[in-house]
């Protein structure tokens, strides 16, 4: 699929708004500042951009417990995410959310889940709201090879199929589920298995923005032709551990060492864009810089946010009436 | 006795009971790890929070079983296990996912002796970490004791020490019920002295940790160091209190509750849990229908408050009854402002 300039820099922007954030992330949780569980996403960014940069507003996504790179591609505001991670009251989720459930419903942007399986139920009812709105938009989710073996994810797969509704399932293989291998618990091939419910699968290389990129606009073709749902398959890693402060003992010592060498989204975008042509070196160097100098004072600004108080606490569990203190 | 840790004392439960009975499995995600990884390592989680560490090295993968991410079955594979003569140990890692596995848990386990005539028994324990403490927001910090506890045929225990811990864990592998067994993750570094050797402790029971004159507090979990380190507060003033740790909320220890009310007169209630339906809902009912001619004053229930379990470091420490909130409802009962 072609490409405009513009389209190609900011996809590029995207992807290192992500990397950046997750590696700026994994320094500064050494500090102990950042409370709770942080789930980093670097190493996939290509999945997250490749299919967001075809959304808009209108479309859904439903994330996971590694929502970073998720949220990012679907425009939530970085900053605001930020303020959330570190539990600010200015936080996209007032401090209440945390890395986990990071949302913003504007962006169509669903929630990250702290639940394996919670999300995508939720997408495929979004999608049925695309089909009643009729204005071609799609509802996309997210979830890791390990969240594929749950039955919420099979009965979602099962009711996208029989409504015939405009949802893309997205099975990002990173090769873990937590501390297991993916390809010990799923139990035969995913690709199989997801056609066997009906599904068209299309596959792409998770480490290529392009390949992915492409996989996505032909799973929209068969969307928004009408023929119903289907899925998007792409494996890729994670440079990090399951969470931050995870010895990951059951990982080869080198094994992300050679994949940071070999398989890094963003030095084959580089390479890609640069060799063949459109773009030089110094256009994508001076996004590295910008988006740096952005996601450090992301941070500043996030250390010295307010601290919630206790009506941030009582607030937004109904709509119309609130417990007392 | 020998100094541990609550989670050395759980793992040293889990050796005992496998080695003593082969019946015995233990199942769940990442209960070893390692399964498909890079490193070779069969043993490189061992729980997320340790509890199972190294029993796949003395009792192979036949015995303590990774599973994928399928809370309802893992459960299913314990009822199903149970119901024809094993005694699996499931492990729900974070309590939270007892929503996806519900159904296996409260339409099927809970129900089997009964609906079956009596003949039949699912000895299944389901290990569950629970409660706020690490900042891991609202779908991993809750208490969900309550909500299980008002299940008919699950017997729930929340054990506060080591020693409990070890004793517990056992004497629940041994029941012939389904034991639901709430392992508070703010607890699992905590250290206190437990029994060497085979050790079981009753199920049912509370325990009166300490004694004292004004109040009867009755607590369970985190809860229970909380309140006594209100009680070191309190007795500078002069306040003492019998201090209860319920240890099991179904059954509720009735007798000792009462029969501390009936010397104290005043009743307090610590519960992290949400006050809907709660425990220390229970526990003052109990108190109003059986021992409101003790009662000198209101019951004073100190809970979290109706809401999900927030995120930010400051919210948490607002949600979770603390010594202070603690102290100050104790004095409160005794002096009545
Ligand atoms: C219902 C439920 N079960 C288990 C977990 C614990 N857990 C969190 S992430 C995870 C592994 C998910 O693996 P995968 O879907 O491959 O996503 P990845 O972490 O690789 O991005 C597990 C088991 C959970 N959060 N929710
Ligand atoms: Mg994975």
């Amino acid at each position: 699929m072609q490409q405009s300039r513009t389209d190609i820099l900011r996809a590029y922007r995207q992807m290192r708004m992500i990397r950046e954030f997750e590696e700026k992330l994994h320094i500064e949780n050494r500090s102990g500042e950042i409370a709770g569980f942080t789930h980093l996403y670097a190493g996939q960014e290509a999945i997250a951009v490749g299919i967001c940069e075809h959304l808009t507003d209108r479309d859904y996504i439903s994330s996971t417990h590694r929502g970073h790179g998720h949220c990012i591609a679907k425009g939530c505001d970085p900053r605001l995410m930020m303020h959330e991670i570190y539990g600010r009251a200015d936080g996209l989720c007032k401090g209440r959310g945390g890395s986990m459930h990071i949302a913003d419903i504007d962006k169509g942007m669903l929630g990250a889940n702290g639940i394996v399986g919670g999300g995508p139920p939720i997408a495929v009812g979004a999608a049925l709201t695309c089909l009643a709105r009729g204005d071609g938009s799609v509802s996309v989710s997210f979830g890791g090879g390990g969240s594929s073996n749950q039955g919420t994810v099979f009965e979602a797969m099962n009711m996208a199929v029989v409504l015939k509704l405009p949802k893309i399932f997205v099975f990002e293989l990173n090769g873990y589920s937590e501390h297991t291998g993916e390809t010990y618990m799923i139990g035969s091939d995913i690709v199989q298995r997801t056609e066997g419910f009906g599904l068209p699968v299309f596959q792409a290389d998770g480490f290529d923005y392009f390949s992915v990129h492409q996989a996505m606009a032909d799973a929209l073709e068969h969307v928004r032709a009408g023929k119903g749902p289907c899925a998007l398959v792409a494996e890729a890693t994670r440079y990090f551990g399951h969470f931050e402060g995870d010895p990951q003992n059951y990982r080869a010592k080198d094994e992300v060492k050679g994949l940071r060498e070999t398989r890094d989204a963003l030095l084959h975008f580089r390479a890609r864009v640069t060799e063949a042509g459109p773009l030089d070196a110094a256009e994508l160097d001076a996004i590295d810089s910008e988006v740096a100098a952005f996601i450090e004072d992301c941070v500043t600004s996030a250390k010295a946010g307010p601290t919630p108080g206790p009506e941030v606490m009582l607030a937004d569990v109904y709509a119309d009436y609130q417990d007392k203190p | 006795m020998t100094v541990k840790s609550v989670r050395d004392a759980l793992n040293e439960a889990l050796f005992q009971e496998m080695r003593r009975d082969p019946s015995v499995i233990v199942m769940g995600e990442d209960v070893s790890g390692g399964a498909g990884g890079s490193s070779g390592s069969r043993d490189a989680a061992g729980g997320i929070f340790g509890v199972t560490k190294g029993l796949i090295t003395e009792f192979g993968e036949h015995r303590v079983i990774d599973t994928p991410i399928s809370e309802s079955a893992i459960i299913g594979l314990a009822n199903g296990a149970a119901l024809t003569g094993m005694r699996p140990v499931a492990e729900l890692m974070f309590a939270d996912f007892v929503g996806v596995a519900m159904d296996q848990i409260y339409n099927q386990l809970a129900k089997f002796r009964y609906m079956f005539g009596g003949k039949a028994k699912a000895p299944v324990v389901v290990r569950m970490s629970m409660g706020a403490g690490m900042n891991a927001g609202a779908q991993h910090s809750q208490t969900i004791y309550s909500m299980l506890s008002a299940v008919p045929g699950l017997k729930v225990v929340v054990p506060s020490n080591p020693a409990d811990a070890k004793g517990m864990l056992a004497a629940a592998i041994r029941d012939d019920d389904p034991v639901i067994f709430l392992e508070h993750k703010a607890l699992y570094s905590t250290k206190g002295e437990v029994p060497d050797g085979e050790y079981i402790a009753p199920l049912h029971g509370a325990n009166l940790v300490q004694s004292g004159k004004d109040a009867t507090v009755v607590t369970l979990g985190r809860m229970v160091p909380f309140s006594q380190k209100a009680s070191a507060k309190l007795a500078e003033e002069g306040i003492t209190f019998d201090l209860i740790d319920l240890r099991s909320t179904s059954p509720i220890d009735e007798e000792l509750i009462l029969e501390s009310l009936s010397l104290t007169g005043r009743l307090v209630v610590v519960d992290e849990s949400n006050p809907m339906c709660s425990i220390a809902s229970e526990i003052a009912a109990i108190a109003a229908e059986k021992g409101f001619s003790s009662l000198r004053g209101p019951v004073i229930r100190v809970t979290a408050p109706h809401t999900p379990v927030p995120f930010a470091r400051e919210l948490e420490r607002m949600y979770v009854p603390g010594p202070d909130r603690i102290a100050a409802a104790i004095r409160k009962a005794v002096k009545g402002e």
